[in-house]
Parts: C-alpha cells; sequence; structure tokens
C-alpha cells in the first residue's frame, strides 16, 4: 500500500506543480490546493499505514494507527485552507483591480522597480 | 592602567562630538578634540624609556577567545614611532583644521567624528598583536578614510574620490584578511609574536608564498603603491588636514608598517626581498616623473607623496636582506627607511598645509594661476621652501640625510649576490637616481612656481594675504623638526628609530644599542651617494630651467591608456555587467523563480538521496494492498487528469473537489477518523467558496502559452514528482531516531486523562500550535474580509507612489 501512496503522492505533486507554473492564477490556486493534498498524504505514508484501530483508546486495543502523523495533518488541513481562502480572495481582487489573470501582466513594469 | 582601552578613547570620544558641536556654537569644536591627541602623546612618550632598551609593554582585551581573537596594545620600537606620529601630527593637524574649516559654515560635527573614529581604528593597526582585530582596524581605516574624502558630499569628485579610494583599498584589505588566515592556518596563532617566534618554519609550507602575496597586495593597496595608487590623487578631494593627515602622515604608510610588521616571517623570500623593493623602487620613479606634470598643487603633493612612499618601501625591501647578509650596508637601509618615514611626515605634512593656506587664501590651487606670492606671504613661502628643499633632499634639512642614504643603500644592491641581485642590481641605483632628479625638479616645481615669479592677479579669486598665525603655526612646528631633525639625528635616530630597528629585525638585534648606525651629513668625498646628489642637483637644476619647453611631452599619453581609464572601465563593466546578469536570471516573472526554486530542490534532494545513499526501500515494512485503496486512488488520479486538462473552471473546481473528498476516503482507510471528518467539512467549505470565487474570475485560459514552456513546466513538475515519490519511500523505509508517537500513547490517560490521541495532542500537549493555528486562521479572516471590504476607490489614496 506505500508503494501505491508514494506513486500517488507523487502523481498529486507533479499535477500541482504543472499547475502552479502555469500563467493563471485561478490553475495556480488549484495547483496548491492538490499540492497540500500530496502533501498530508505523504506525511501520512511518512508515518507508516500500519495500525488496525483508530488512535482512540478503547479496551484492549494495542495496535493503534500512528497518532503524530494524524495530528499535524489536522493542523495542516486547517491551514491549507485558510491559505486558499486567502489566495482566493487575493486572487479575486488582484483580477478587479488589474483586470487580467495573466501572471506575465500582474508582473509590474520597470516603473515599479 | 590597561593602555589597550586607549586605542579606544578617540571613538569614545567621538560621541560627545555632535553635541558639544550642537550645543557650544561659539566654540570651535576643533579645540575640544585637540585634547584627545595631544593626551594620547603625552601617554605615549612615556613609554619610550621601554621601548629604548628593547623593551615592550602588553595589555590585552579579549574579544572572542574562542577564537583565539583578542585587542592587545603590543607596544614596541616599531609601535611607538607610529603611535607618536599619529597622535602628534594628528594633535597638529587638528589645531590646522581649527583655523582651516569655519565653525559656522562647515559641518563640524561630521568632520571630528570622522577624524576621531579613523585616530581609533590608525592607533588600533598600529598596535594590535592579533591580525584579526589589525584587520578589522585597517578596514576601519578605510571606511573612515572614505567619509573624510567624501566630505564635501555634494560635489560629484569628492564622491567620486571616495568610492575609489574604498574600492581599492577594501580591495587590498579582503586580500590582506586571506593572507592572515593562511599565517593563522601555518602557525595555528593569530599572534603576530608567536608567529614570529615560529616563522622559520613556515618556509616550505605550501600555502607561504600565497599568503606572502596576500598581504602585499594589503600593504601596497594602502601605501598607494604601483599600480594601485591611482586612487591617492583623486583622494586628494578631502579637505587639506585630512590629505596632510591621512593621505601623507600616517594612513598610507599602515602599508609601510605592515610590510615592516611581517619582515621577520617574511624576509627569507626571495619574493618579498624582489617584490618590496621593486614595486617600491618602480613607484618612486613613477610618482616623482608625473608629479611634474600635475597642475594642482595638491596633486603635486600627492604624486610626490606616492613616490615618497615608494621610496620608503624599497629601503624596507633592501633592508630585508640583513637576514641574508651581515654587511652593515642594509642594516643602513632599514634606518633608513624608517628615519624617512619620520622625515616625510615632517615635510610633507608642512608641505600639504601649505597647499591648504594658499587654497584658504588664494582662492586656487592652480600652479598656473599662482606666482609671486613670496611677499604677500612670506612665512609661508618660509616653511614651504624648507619643506620642498627637504623633500628635494638638500642639505641643512633632514630630507637630505635620510635620501643619502637611500642612495647608498640602492647602490649597494648591486654588490649583493643572492636571488640575481649581482645581476640586475645596476638597475636600482640607476632609477634611483632618475627619480631623485624628478623629485628634484617637482619639489622646486612646487615651491618656487607658487611663491616666485610673476604674480598672476587678474587670475586669483581672491585678494591674497598671509594666513592667520593660528593657521601657520602647525606648519612652522613641522617646518622646524625639519631643520632640527638635521641637526640632531642621532638623538632621533636612538630614540625612535634603533628601537623600531630592533622590533623589525629581532633575528638581528638583541639591545636597538646594537644597531651600529650612525648619521651624519658629510661621508667623504669618496662617498657615492654624495656624487649622486651633486649629479641630481645639477641635472635638476637644468631640467627645471628648461621646465616649459619639455613639460609639454606629457600630453602624448592618451588618456584612455592610462592607469585611472583601467579603473574607470573596470567600475563600468562590473556596474553594467552584474546589471545584466542580474536581469537576465530575475526577470520577475514569478514561474521563473518558481522554476529554480523546484528545479534546485529536486536537484538537490535527488542528488542527496543517491550520493549519501540515502534511498533505501524496503519492502517487508509495507502494507498489504487494499482494494478499497485501489478504487480510491483510481478515483484521485482521475480527478487529478480531469483537473489537467479541464477547459472550464466549473469543471475544474468539481473536479478538485473529487480529488479532496477521496483523499478523506484515504484518511477513512487508514483509520484517521478526525480528518476524515475535518477533510469533509473543509472540502465542502472550499469548493463552496470557490463557486463563489469562480463567477469574479476571467475563465480559464493558458494565455497563449509555448508549447516549449508547457514542456519545460511537465518537466520540472515531473521531477518534482519522482522526488517526492522517492523521499517518501525512503522516510517510510528508514528512520533515524525513534517516533515520540509511543510516549503520547502511553500517556495520554495519566497525563491529560483523554482518550482520543489526535484532539489531546492537538488541545494539550501541543496547545500552542493549535492557538497559533487559531491566530494564523483570524489573520487571513482579516485579510480576506479587508480584501473584500475595501472598495476599488480607495485605490487613489493607497498609492504611495502619487
Amino acid at each position: 500500500m506505500e508503494l501505491l501512496m508514494a506513486i500517488l503522492i507523487g502523481v498529486l505533486f507533479t499535477a500541482a506543480v504543472y499547475l502552479i507554473l502555469s500563467r493563471s492564477i485561478l490553475k495556480i490556486i488549484i495547483g496548491t490546493g492538490l499540492l497540500s493534498h500530496g502533501a498530508h498524504l505523504l506525511i501520512l505514508t511518512m508515518g507508516g499505514l500500519g495500525g488496525s484501530a483508530p488512535p482512540v483508546l478503547s479496551d484492549g486495543v494495542t495496535d493503534f494507527a500512528d497518532p503524530l502523523p494524524q495530528a499535524l495533518i489536522l493542523t495542516a488541513i486547517v491551514i491549507s485552507f485558510g491559505v486558499t481562502a486567502f489566495i482566493l480572495v487575493l486572487a479575486y481582487r488582484a483580477y478587479a483591480v488589474h483586470k487580467t489573470d495573466d501572471m506575465n501582466q500582474l508582473k509590474g513594469n520597470d516603473e515599479h522597480d | 592602567m590597561d593602555f589597550v582601552l586607549l586605542i579606544f578613547l578617540p571613538i569614545v570620544a567621538a560621541l560627545f562630538v555632535p553635541m558639544l558641536f550642537r550645543k557650544l556654537k561659539g566654540i570651535h569644536t576643533g579645540w575640544f578634540v585637540l585634547v584627545v591627541p595631544v593626551l594620547l602623546f603625552g601617554y605615549y612618550t612615556t613609554f619610550l624609556s621601554t621601548t629604548m632598551d628593547g623593551g615592550h609593554a602588553i595589555s590585552e582585551l579579549q574579544w572572542i577567545p574562542s577564537l583565539g581573537i583578542s585587542f592587545v596594545s603590543y607596544i614596541d620600537g616599531l609601535s611607538i614611532l607610529f603611535s607618536l606620529l599619529i597622535t602628534g601630527i594628528g594633535a597638529l593637524v587638528v589645531l590646522y583644521s581649527i583655523f582651516y574649516l569655519d565653525k559656522n559654515k562647515e559641518k563640524l560635527g561630521n568632520f571630528y567624528v570622522y577624524l576621531l573614529i579613523f585616530m581609533t581604528a590608525m592607533l588600533g593597526v598600529v598596535q594590535s598583536d592579533n591580525v584579526i582585530s589589525l584587520y578589522l582596524f585597517w578596514e576601519l581605516t578605510s571606511i573612515s578614510s572614505f567619509l573624510l574624502i567624501g566630505y564635501w558630499f555634494t560635489r560629484d569628485r569628492s564622491r567620486f574620490g571616495a568610492l575609489k579610494s574604498m574600492m581599492i583599498t577594501v580591495f587590498g584589505g579582503l586580500m590582506m584578511l586571506g593572507g592572515f588566515i593562511l599565517l593563522g592556518i601555518m602557525g595555528g596563532t593569530f599572534s603576530i609574536r608567536e608567529l614570529i617566534a615560529q616563522s622559520s618554519t613556515f618556509i616550505n609550507h605550501e600555502f607561504f608564498t600565497l599568503s606572502l602575496i596576500l598581504i602585499l597586495l594589503g600593504a601596497f593597496t594602502k601605501s598607494a603603491q604601483f599600480p594601485f595608487y591611482i586612487w591617492l590623487p583623486d583622494a586628494m578631494e578631502a579637505p587639506t588636514p585630512v590629505s596632510a593627515y591621512l593621505h601623507s602622515a600616517t594612513m598610507v604608510k599602515a602599508g609601510l608598517y605592515l610590510v615592516a610588521r611581517f619582515t621577520p616571517i617574511f624576509a627569507v623570500s626571495e619574493v618579498w626581498i624582489w617584490l618590496v623593493t621593486g614595486i617600491g623602487l618602480l613607484t618612486l620613479f613613477w610618482g616623482s616623473i608625473f608629479a611634474v606634470k600635475q597642475t594642482d598643487l595638491k596633486a603635486i603633493l600627492a604624486f610626490s607623496t606616492v613616490s615618497q612612499l615608494g621610496l620608503i618601501m624599497s629601503l624596507l625591501g633592501a633592508g630585508a636582506i640583513t637576514f641574508h647578509t651581515n654587511e652593515a650596508i642594509f642594516a643602513l637601509a632599514m634606518f633608513a627607511a624608517l628615519f624617512h618615514l619620520i622625515n616625510h611626515a615632517t615635510f610633507k605634512g608642512s608641505l600639504f598645509m601649505i597647499a591648504g593656506i594658499v587654497d584658504h587664501e588664494t582662492g586656487t590651487r592652480d600652479i598656473r594661476k599662482l606666482g609671486g606670492l613670496m611677499s604677500i606671504m612670506p612665512i609661508s613661502f618660509t616653511v614651504a621652501f624648507i619643506g620642498s628643499m627637504s623633500m628635494a633632499g638638500l642639505p641643512p634639512f633632514n630630507g637630505f640625510l635620510s635620501k643619502e642614504m637611500f642612495l647608498d643603500s640602492m647602490f649597494a644592491l648591486r654588490d649583493f649576490s643572492l636571488f640575481n641581485f649581482d645581476t640586475w642590481g645596476i638597475v636600482f641605483p640607476i632609477v634611483a637616481w632618475i627619480a631623485s632628479v624628478f623629485t628634484f625638479i617637482y619639489s622646486f616645481y612646487f615651491v618656487f612656481k607658487t611663491f616666485a615669479g610673476k604674480r598672476k592677479k587678474e587670475k586669483l579669486p581672491l585678494e591674497p594675504h598671509e594666513a592667520p598665525i593660528g593657521m601657520l603655526l602647525s606648519p612652522i612646528i613641522l617646518a622646524s623638526l625639519v631643520v632640527v631633525i638635521f641637526f640632531i639625528p642621532n638623538v632621533v635616530g636612538k630614540w625612535l628609530v634603533k628601537p623600531a630597528v630592533m622590533a623589525v629585525q629581532p633575528y638581528e638585534y638583541a639591545h636597538p644599542s646594537e644597531v651600529a648606525v650612525t648619521v651624519s651629513a658629510w661621508h667623504g668625498f669618496a662617498s657615492p651617494a654624495l656624487w649622486m646628489t651633486v649629479g641630481v642637483i645639477i641635472i635638476g637644476a637644468l631640467l627645471y630651467l628648461s621646465l616649459s619647453k619639455w613639460q609639454k611631452i606629457y600630453s602624448i599619453q592618451p588618456d584612455h591608456l592610462s592607469l585611472n581609464a583601467v579603473y574607470d572601465a573596470t567600475m563600468t563593466f562590473s556596474e553594467k555587467g552584474m546589471n545584466r546578469l542580474s536581469r537576465f536570471y530575475m526577470n520577475g516573472l514569478i514561474r521563473t523563480y518558481l522554476i529554480y526554486i523546484f528545479a534546485f530542490v529536486s536537484v538537490i534532494t535527488l542528488s542527496v538521496l543517491f550520493i549519501q545513499d540515502a534511498f533505501v526501500v524496503d519492502m517487508s515494512s509495507f502494507t498489504e494492498v487494499n482494494s478499497f485503496g485501489i478504487i480510491n486512488a483510481i478515483i484521485l488520479v482521475l480527478g487529478v487528469i480531469f483537473i489537467l486538462f479541464s477547459k472550464t473552471r466549473l469543471g475544474a473546481i468539481i473536479a478538485l473537489g473529487a480529488v479532496g473528498y477521496s483523499v478523506a476516503l484515504f484518511f477513512v482507510i487508514f483509520k484517521a477518523p478526525d480528518l476524515a471528518l475535518t477533510q469533509l467539512v473543509i472540502e465542502t467549505v472550499s469548493v463552496a467558496l470557490f463557486l463563489l470565487a469562480f463567477q469574479h474570475l476571467p475563465k480559464l485560459s493558458d494565455h497563449g502559452e509555448t508549447k516549449r514552456n508547457k514542456l519545460a513546466n511537465a518537466i520540472i513538475a515531473l521531477g518534482v514528482g519522482v522526488t517526492v515519490t522517492l523521499v517518501a519511500l525512503s522516510a517510510h523505509s528508514q528512520k533515524l531516531i525513534s517516533s515520540i508517537s509511543q510516549y503520547y500513547i502511553d500517556t495520554v490517560k495519566t497525563e491529560a486523562g483523554g482518550g482520543n490521541i489526535v484532539n489531546v495532542i492537538l488541545v494539550d500537549y501541543r496547545g500552542f500550535d493549535t492557538l497559533f493555528e487559531i491566530a494564523v486562521l483570524s489573520i487571513a479572516g482579516i485579510g480576506v474580509l479587508g480584501m473584500i471590504k475595501l472598495r476599488l476607490a480607495k485605490k487613489e489614496d493607497s498609492n504611495e507612489n502619487k
């Protein structure tokens, strides 16, 4: 299962980077979304996918899934949501002001150096 | 008393200068500043009795003991000679500046702060026993020199000159630091004394010659030796007191100090003797010839300083020969070097001050406009005459004595049998003689073109008159020293020069009295120096009288073939070239920067993985493949592919949602219920947010991206993907240290009293993380709110360029 997950993470990262390198703001935002999914699964896989029960104490269970990656990912999910929301609004605002979502035109010109 | 602290007295005093300048407008700030060098001079004279006996004094202040770096004030014959020069000339220059700089018009606060910083720096250079702190002070002299040259910073020439001197001397300083570090590696210590003590072991070390050349680069740039001298003439934009102090009497001699100080380590080397003597002599020759070309009084003095520094440098080189032979004549050379150093400080200091006075009283320094000032400014003329004649090497002035010794030493180089000196040695006296002729010419040129001949009244901006007595006081003191030293050279020798010679050549002498040099003005008719001097006077006088006929020769040299042109071209090239280079890779496109980042991350990570053999896959630790997992993975991949190829915004957003939900399903499969719940909620909210926002965003478009760009993006993306996959596998298969997870599992009940381990970690063990996470979310929320609420109309006000 780890091998499958590792390949899956690679696919997510590849797609994410490809989208981030494009010139359209919306694609970049979607790319960051995919990037955080990839990162979450990466943390989970690095910790190991074993464990027969969720990390909740109950009688007679000793083989828990690793709780630490889960705690980290929980934080990361929320933060990545915050980031996505922020850049989404930033993109909206940038488009409203500059009337373009082309990154090459948003880079500014020599006047602003 | 810890006299190492005295090095810092001037810089501490500098703290009070701006206040004194502002609060006490009525009194010239210079009067307060004057106290500092006078006090220091008085204090340093008390060391003379120690150094005369060949003794030394040490005071140490720890700075970074773990690296062997400290401030050490090591006072021996050489240090005390320089310290007295710095404080003595410093006092006279401050006195002169009080009358030279107008207290109402000039920014005296700045001026004296810089001057005091320089004083500390210079004292530090000549007293430091630790090469690292020596380097620190060395660069501080460059910085204070920069500030002083650029004192009139509204003038273009001042800024240009300041930058030029800074560029060249700091370049040399950095080279020197390299040399020091190599020395430190060879000797295992940064202390100059300890390095000297074990110097005999260095000669065969592979770094020996390299460190020698690096240190000489530092000395040559600072002491304006060929071809680095070009900064000194441009440094003449500084106020005249500064030129007299930094650029003739003290700072430019730091290079000479360095050469003298390191002579015991490097004298064994043939390269050292050839370079120091040769470059010194070349500089002497070059400087003296070009001094005659100049028309600005201070430029003449600048080139003459270059030339005289070369003279002392060549004597230091010849003096180092004593390491190889016992001939008394080379002992004379070292004595002559240090003796001339004192003499030069006296006569050149007074000449600079006179040049300043002429400038001050007539409004010009252009020698073509000057003339006939003798009757109007008799005292200035007398001082200038004494200084110039000493510079020309005529009796009864101190310059005559050291000049004779110089000629003698150069004449003797012919007979030195080591290092091919017997074949090439004949060049030295010839070059030295020609340079002396030109020295004679420019000395006469300086004083008589200014003070003798016809007055050109109509050309002078101001009505000339004699300077106030206060301004004349310092040059008069220096000029009288010029005469006094001629009559008591052996007293000066005993008090100052011999202890310094001993410090430079500890392998030769155990006590200053062993330096068997007696200075006398008359050596008898057999002395070659006598006939060389007579020749200089005759030829020099003839050439001076016919100066107007041949001075035009200088215009043959085209401007674009000068060393200055080389400097200018280098500066322009580096400025333009670097600008072009940075604009080439910093093109402002975020894609470019991201490509750099992604490419570096994957290249570095991949190479580390394989170079360090860190890529390990442990199949046995893998869990079984789960059929739900496979289905889910297929869904996820399909979602990703759909996003990549989607032509519509809506389709891409929905596919992103699908990917998010399948990630949530993975969390379910891998026994992470909390994650799954959170992911479901967040994904739903995200999709809703996207759907809200997408109406306000333009349609998906690739903005005409070329196939080539897309292919490059794809390659980079694939590289990152592969890297992450490999990292994921390796990270899973090997753990350097065991996880802390078990600790949480064991203590969650007893310590935190909870059952859901993930929740307890978040709110209890890592409570602060969660707190700050909330803070981040709040900030993002405020940002979102702000960006939506702030209306576009506000744009006009918030544009700071308007």
